[in-house]
């Protein structure tokens, strides 16, 4: 039991990523999609740092008393992943208000429905 | 000069990218073309430098910063991905030409600078997918990719509003593809301490510890890279973002996006996963294998029952990819060169018909489906003949490349004894003449007696340097068969070079 409690992270993460991935398959709100997917995302980021933890582990310099050190690599990764993620989301948005703007609704049922029509 | 050529590896990449901000802000289409295909003819002329030292000094790692592995980030050119960089530097040049008349038609002149900025960085990001070798920064790349043709396929709402929807869509599954990428490159660098593919292959072989850890992250991001390349049941993006993007980016992407993930994701099979030997051959057969074949079944299927011809191309796209991931889940020489064969040969092909179907969209100014050609051979003849040319390559006719694909894969499912698989390859081709044949009867076949109109040699010139490049290749297959037998061998041999 002490040992999956020791692993609370990945349990964490876990429940981030399912519910990021739940809100993007069932909200039919284009807006809802474009938050659970950054909640999906910013799972995964949680995920990186947190492995990156070492208790009592300091910052990578170098001294005499200190030699436990946290791996700052994985931070800068997701300094990287960050801004792809926040890139997305901005792309996403101008979409959703292009689409808002010739279909006239951001609701996916909506949008089929007015598809169909225009196809029949 | 010297210094200059030591960097092609990056330049090839970098140069793109630094002119894509550039271009950006000028708002005449035409200096912005021409800064484009100035910058792609010196692209053309760094594949060719770096093709040069290839076959003098063999394969090259270039380190940036010269900082050693596993700290720096490093490209890696060798057989495996020499022949598409030719191939790719080539083709870019070729599809920008053809790019310029169908831009002007179908984009706003106002925004045509931004345009080839996306397409400068498509193609940067592109390259960086085909040459790097390090696996956070092939994340970095593809994204780069996904963002830039995510919004030059929304540059397609100005004729048709669903590509803004094609566009949504393809951001929300290529955005969880390459974020199960990421929770794979997670999980390797914490077993391992390394994000080098070489680094890691020797790592990997160094311990046994928490290999399970290992095949988890592996899953991930092999399942990230089928998203991205469109494997089925992963592709369902591909089709309206294929169909509803401007005629230029569909050849683009046809031909060379999904083909440039493919090549990473068989580095990670053979070279990385090949340490695990019966894991990779439990993942070919009982998972690459079927699904390929269900690909080209499904693929091919729906593309008969399309009236849309971008769409049908599309879909004969997803066959198409079964094709080239049918050959590589053949784990022997043979069967992974006849997947390189047809990489090469399929570019071509696809990106080709993309080329004249997209010049018959600006001739229409409307969807081409298979009742608007009506007659169309009579009309734009050139055009017309060219687009047969790819489509019998297609279906893989004798003295075109598509039928050296053919003869590739029948003979390395032959070797291997797959006869089964051999029956249903042979159906799905004749299928496939069944969804062709549609658009030659239109096309040809048809008493409306148009006739013959003036046809923009801007746009026919190119498509007929893709035709004709089919049947030279068709003909004379060895320089495609070399490339492929260089990338199988070196692929084969793993990846300590």
């Amino acid at each position: 039991m002490t040992n999956l409690l020791f692993f609370w992270n990945h349990f964490a993460f876990i429940i981030l990523m399912v519910s990021g991935l739940f809100i993007i398959i069932t909200s039919q709100n284009y807006i809802k999609k474009i938050v659970g997917l950054a909640i999906f995302q910013t799972s995964v980021f949680v995920f990186f740092v947190s492995l990156a933890k070492i208790i009592d582990g300091t910052a990578p310099i170098l001294n005499s008393t200190n030699n436990v050190y946290s791996n700052p690599l994985p931070h800068v990764l997701i300094l990287t992943a960050i801004v792809v993620g926040v890139a997305t989301s901005a792309l996403g948005l101008a979409i959703v208000l292009q689409i808002y703007k010739n279909y006239g609704s951001i609701e996916e049922n909506e949008i089929k429905k007015e598809e169909l029509k225009e196809n029949n | 000069m010297n210094i200059f050529l030591d960097d092609a590896p990056a330049l090839v990449v970098v140069l793109p990218l630094l002119l894509a901000a550039i271009v950006a802000f000028i708002p005449s289409p035409r200096l912005a073309w021409f800064i484009t295909i100035v910058t792609l003819v010196i692209h053309v002329l760094l594949s060719i430098e770096l093709l040069s030292s290839f076959s003098s000094f063999g394969a090259i790692i270039y380190e940036f910063g010269n900082w050693p592995p596993p700290w720096g980030i490093s490209f890696k050119l060798d057989g495996v991905n020499i022949g598409l960089q030719i191939l790719f530097s080539a083709f870019v040049l070729i599809a920008t030409i053809y790019a310029r008349k169908i831009f002007l038609s179908e984009i706003d002149p106002e925004d045509s600078g931004k345009a080839y900025s996306f397409w400068l960085l498509a193609i940067g990001s592109l390259n960086g997918i085909i040459l790097t070798n390090d696996i956070f920064n092939l994340f970095v790349f593809l994204e780069i990719s996904a963002l830039s043709s995510i919004s030059l396929i929304s540059l397609g709402a100005g004729t048709n509003r669903k590509a803004l929807l094609a566009a949504f869509n393809y951001l929300i599954i290529g955005a969880i593809g390459a974020t199960f990428y990421v929770i794979g490159v997670g999980f390797a660098y914490a077993m391992t301490g390394t994000l080098n593919m070489n680094d890691l292959i020797i790592q990997l072989t160094q311990y046994s510890e928490g290999q399970l850890a290992i095949f988890a992250g592996m899953s991930f991001m092999l399942i990230g890279l089928m998203v991205k390349s469109a494997v089925f049941p992963l592709h369902l993006w591909l089709p309206p973002a294929y169909s509803y993007a401007p005629s230029a980016v569909s050849t683009l992407f046809a031909a060379l996006a999904t083909k440039a993930i493919l090549i990473f994701f068989v580095r990670i099979l053979y070279e990385v996963f090949s340490i695990y030997n019966d894991y990779l051959i439990l993942f070919l057969d009982y998972i690459l294998l079927p699904l390929s074949l269900v690909a080209i079944f499904v693929g091919t299927i729906i593309a008969i029952y399309q009236d849309d011809i971008k769409k049908l191309l599309a879909y004969s796209s997803i066959a198409q990819i079964g094709y080239i991931t049918l050959a590589f889940s053949i784990k022997d020489n043979t069967g992974v060169l006849a997947g390189f064969v047809h990489i090469f040969n399929h570019a071509l092909i696809k990106g080709g018909l993309f080329m004249a179907v997209g010049y018959l969209a600006i001739a229409l100014k409307d969807r081409v489906t298979l009742q608007s050609i009506e007659g169309y051979g009579q009309k734009f003849p050139i055009t017309s003949y060219a687009l047969l040319i790819c489509g019998l390559s297609l279906i893989g006719l004798p003295l075109t490349n598509g039928f050296i694909s053919k003869l590739y894969i029948f003979q390395a499912l032959y070797i291997n004894e797959m006869f089964l698989t051999i029956a249903l390859v042979a159906l799905s081709s004749a299928l496939a003449v069944i969804y062709f044949w549609k658009i030659v009867e239109k096309l040809f076949f048809s008493s409306k007696g148009y006739k013959a109109t003036s046809e923009d040699p801007a746009i026919y010139i190119p498509i007929w340097i893709i035709a004709i490049s089919l049947i030279y290749f068709g003909i004379f297959s060895s320089s495609i068969v070399e490339f492929s037998s260089i990338a199988s061998e070196s692929l084969i041999k793993g990846g300590i070079n």
